[in-house]
């Protein structure tokens, strides 16, 4: 037995035999699954109960999305292009008064061509499209989107916090083009309709030779920060635009039927309920001569969670681990000064001389059990909190399986680190109390203050640098650039990649554990 | 009894620490309060004695481990076994430590909070805000975490918040000595304090459910207690009634602390 298997065997033998260490490793794994078990989440679409769960459509990717505009279209037969110029883009934002909206765009506001495989929710599509203030986009298949030139013919809403600027291009009409040749789907767009500006071309594979092509406007959910002081919170609630279009031209196989108009999503639901779209009850279709005004509600995206979206992920079923890191931090904190209570570190340190080795036993059990404590308590969160979230109707975005493999491992991670930590800590501080406060502010603190008080800005600088940047391991849905939303962490949303985020906490980690070796070396037990 | 609190009076002040413990208290709530008070950018409707008062929440932790500490370093040290030798009737150690407790953190946090309420007085923009209705935030079913203020509040108000915050650390005080006396170690019981004050306010915010919210909000010590903050009251927990519901925490958390110390060895 190599003298580091003695000294680990001999610092299991003290975790195992005092009863409140064991008592407290199993009281962390029954917090996390306690909290990621309760019933009582209200459901997601103002039901509660098992089978009200309401549905989203899922897009060709298998993603869920929001898929609901206004449509002016006909058939396309074959290879087609359709031409139109968009004269201008006007809408209503919702304002801190819901009953008195504001003139106003949203930032992903869009207008203009829409060639899609059907008018099933969810189904293939491209899009070229101005936007409120983001140019001009082709953007297909709800995940993809590619930039265009700046400008268009909305007035850009600078005053908005969650959206972009104004950019560079020109204001004013915009020219959009978009070609079909078998699957392949090229966008251009123009400022006067002479001069072409190609913005790209999307393949949609397994295109039906007839496909719908028309005009459509939709507006996607706004959402705003509001800041008063400390307190913080967020505001918004459905949008709407109205698209005037002109100067409308078609070449190609068009099967020659009427312009049909149509509202796709919101109240038109199967189960008569509004998923996605806000149904502000405003969308409508007019023609005057030429001149075509679409006015719509909704968003033609990948769906998010949070401000802009509907339902939870994953990560917010996994809350206790917050008070599993709390009994975590106190069982690895007391681990390491418990020695010093009685003096137990005196026959420790007789016994086994290498110092660092004795700290890296310590480190390596308190570990352990707390990862073996962790992984337990998410798999069963993981597996059964979305059935119990689910059976009471609340709508839980679908993750991966390996997303859920690495929110599993990565909460028995932060746990373990987090042990290891306090471990560390007590070590060098030498005072349970001061050594558990620390860690506690280290990596608790700064994620209640990014939830509580802090503005966006300094709550996602705190959550790149602290440990509590290794929450970004549970974080389960994706964010989306072209979808406005509050990326904020209550909505399981961090500013690191996952991995990153558990960098920095290991290093924090490796930091505490190489200074705790040095004093330990340095002054006497 | 007087012998007893002399006794608790003298450990307390000849306990290395413990007269840090207190100044740093006040440094870190009014060094807090201060940044708060120049940078916060108050609109109107702000609360600004609950805004200048922010210090107090960092404050708490270090009162937390100042009420730990009074009966935690008896266990730590061994002395716990003299001082209950010399002093039969465990629950009067008890209660005088809880009398050293309040006395201490009651003078501390009057300290702080004056230098809260001067500072958030000198650095906040004068007439910035009245509490006013302004702020409707629940718009179009999205949940909000902005208190609506309900009606303008009367020009006395400003006393409460002060008053009850020192209250509040005063109770913080007494909550944190009864968890210590009842866990016997001063690591255990300040990791279980804050993970009151701390860690309910993240649950409460994460958990998407508003009827569990707002139980979660009716219950935890912090929020509840610093209900007493707000100029306009709170329309689910009234700052008294909140104060009295933290009041029953601390005197929950003594009497446990008082029936462990007198039933077990100690």
């Amino acid at each position: 037995m190599t003298a580091f298997a003695r000294t680990l065997r001999a610092e299991w033998t003290k975790f195992r035999t005092v009863r409140g260490w064991v008592l407290a490793s199993v009281a962390t794994a029954a917090l996390i699954v306690a909290f990621g078990l309760v019933p009582g989440m209200r459901g997601s679409c103002g039901k509660t109960g098992p089978g009200s769960e309401c549905r989203l459509p899922v897009g060709p990717g298998g993603q869920e999305v929001s898929d609901s505009y206004t449509y002016f279209h006909q058939p396309l037969s074959g290879d087609g292009t359709i031409t139109v110029r968009v004269g201008a883009l006007t809408g209503l934002l919702p304002g801190d008064d819901p009953n008195q909206p504001r003139h106003g765009l949203a930032p992903w506001t869009k207008a203009g061509l829409l060639l899609r495989a059907g008018t099933v929710q969810g189904s293939s599509y491209a899009a070229v499209t101005t936007t409120g203030a983001h140019g001009t986009r082709l953007q297909y298949d709800y995940t993809h989107d590619l930039a265009g030139q700046p400008g268009g013919p909305g007035q850009p809403d600078t005053s908005d916090a969650a959206g972009g600027s104004s950019g560079t291009g020109s204001a004013g009409p915009r020219w959009l083009r978009l070609a079909r040749t078998g699957d392949t789907i090229r966008g251009a767009e123009s400022p006067d309709g002479v001069r072409w500006t190609m913005i790209g071309s999307a393949r949609l594979p397994g295109l039906a030779t007839t496909v719908q092509v028309g005009l459509f406007v939709t507006s996607p959910q706004y959402s705003g920060e509001v800041h008063r002081g400390l307190a913080s919170g967020a505001f918004g609630g459905p949008s709407q635009a109205t698209g005037t279009f002109d100067h409308l031209a078609i070449a190609g196989g068009w099967t020659g039927t009427a312009w049909q108009p149509d509202v796709v999503g919101g109240e038109r639901d199967a189960v008569g309920d509004q998923l996605d779209g806000p149904a502000t009850g405003a969308e409508s279709v007019e023609r005057v001569g030429d001149i075509v005004r679409l006015t719509g509600s909704g968003d033609i995206a990948p769906a998010v969670v949070g401000a802009a979206g509907l339902g939870v992920s994953l990560s917010q079923t996994l809350v206790g681990t917050f008070v599993g890191l709390i009994v975590a931090v106190v069982v690895g904190c007391v681990f390491g000064t418990a020695e010093y209570r009685r003096g137990l570190v005196r026959t420790t340190l007789l016994a086994s001389p290498g110092r660092t080795r004795v700290l890296a036993a310590k480190a390596a059990v308190v570990g352990t059990v707390m990862f073996g404590a962790g992984l337990a308590a998410a798999a069963v969160v993981v597996v059964l909190g979305q059935r119990v979230l689910r059976g009471n109707g609340v709508y839980v975005h679908p993750t991966p399986t390996l997303t859920e493999v690495r929110i599993v491992a990565g909460t028995a991670a932060l746990l373990a680190l987090a042990a290891v930590l306090a471990l560390g800590l007590g070590t060098l501080l030498r005072r349970g109390v001061t050594a558990v406060t620390l860690a506690i502010v280290l990596v608790v603190l700064p994620y209640l203050l990014a939830v509580t008080v802090l503005p966006a800005g300094p709550a996602r600088w705190l959550l790149r640098v602290s440990p509590a940047s290794a929450f970004a391991l549970q974080q389960a849905t994706p964010e989306y650039p072209q979808v406005a939303n509050l990326y904020t962490p209550v909505n399981g949303y961090f500013p690191l990649a996952p991995w990153a985020g558990l960098a920095v906490l290991v290093s924090w980690v490796a930091v505490a554990l190489a200074v705790a070796a040095l004093a330990l070396h340095r002054r006497d037990a | 009894m007087g012998c007893v609190l002399r006794a608790e009076w003298t450990k307390a002040r000849t306990s290395p620490g413990m007269s840090s413990l207190l100044a740093t208290m006040v440094v870190v709530t009014v060094a807090l309060s201060a940044a708060v008070a120049a940078t916060a950018d108050p609109l109107p409707g702000a609360d600004l004695p609950k805004l200048g008062l922010t210090g107090v929440q960092l404050g708490q932790a270090v009162v937390a481990v100042f009420g730990v500490l009074v009966m935690g370093e008896e266990y730590a040290t061994g002395l716990v076994t003299v001082t209950v030798t010399a002093v039969p009737h465990r629950a009067m150690v008890l209660a005088a430590k809880a009398a050293v407790v309040i006395g201490l953190v009651a003078a501390a946090a009057t300290v702080a909070v004056a230098g809260c309420v001067l500072v958030g007085w000198l650095l906040v923009p004068t007439g910035a805000g009245v509490p006013t209705g302004a702020l409707s935030s629940a718009a179009a079913g999205l949940h909000a975490e902005v208190p609506v203020p309900a009606a303008p509040s009367p020009d006395a108000v400003a006393v409460r918040p002060a008053v009850g915050s020192v209250l509040y650390l005063v109770l913080i005080g007494l909550l944190s000595l009864g968890v210590a006396t009842s866990v016997r170690s001063s690591a255990v019981g300040v990791g279980i304090v804050l993970a009151l004050l701390y860690v309910l306010p993240i649950v409460t915010a994460v958990v998407a459910d508003p009827t569990w919210q707002r139980h979660l909000r009716q219950l935890g010590p912090a929020s509840v207690g610093l209900a007493v903050q707000a100029s306009t009251a709170d329309p689910e927990i009234g700052p008294w009634t909140g104060l009295g519901i933290l009041v029953l925490w601390a005197v929950g958390a003594l009497l446990a602390a008082a029936i462990l110390l007198a039933r077990r060895d100690v």
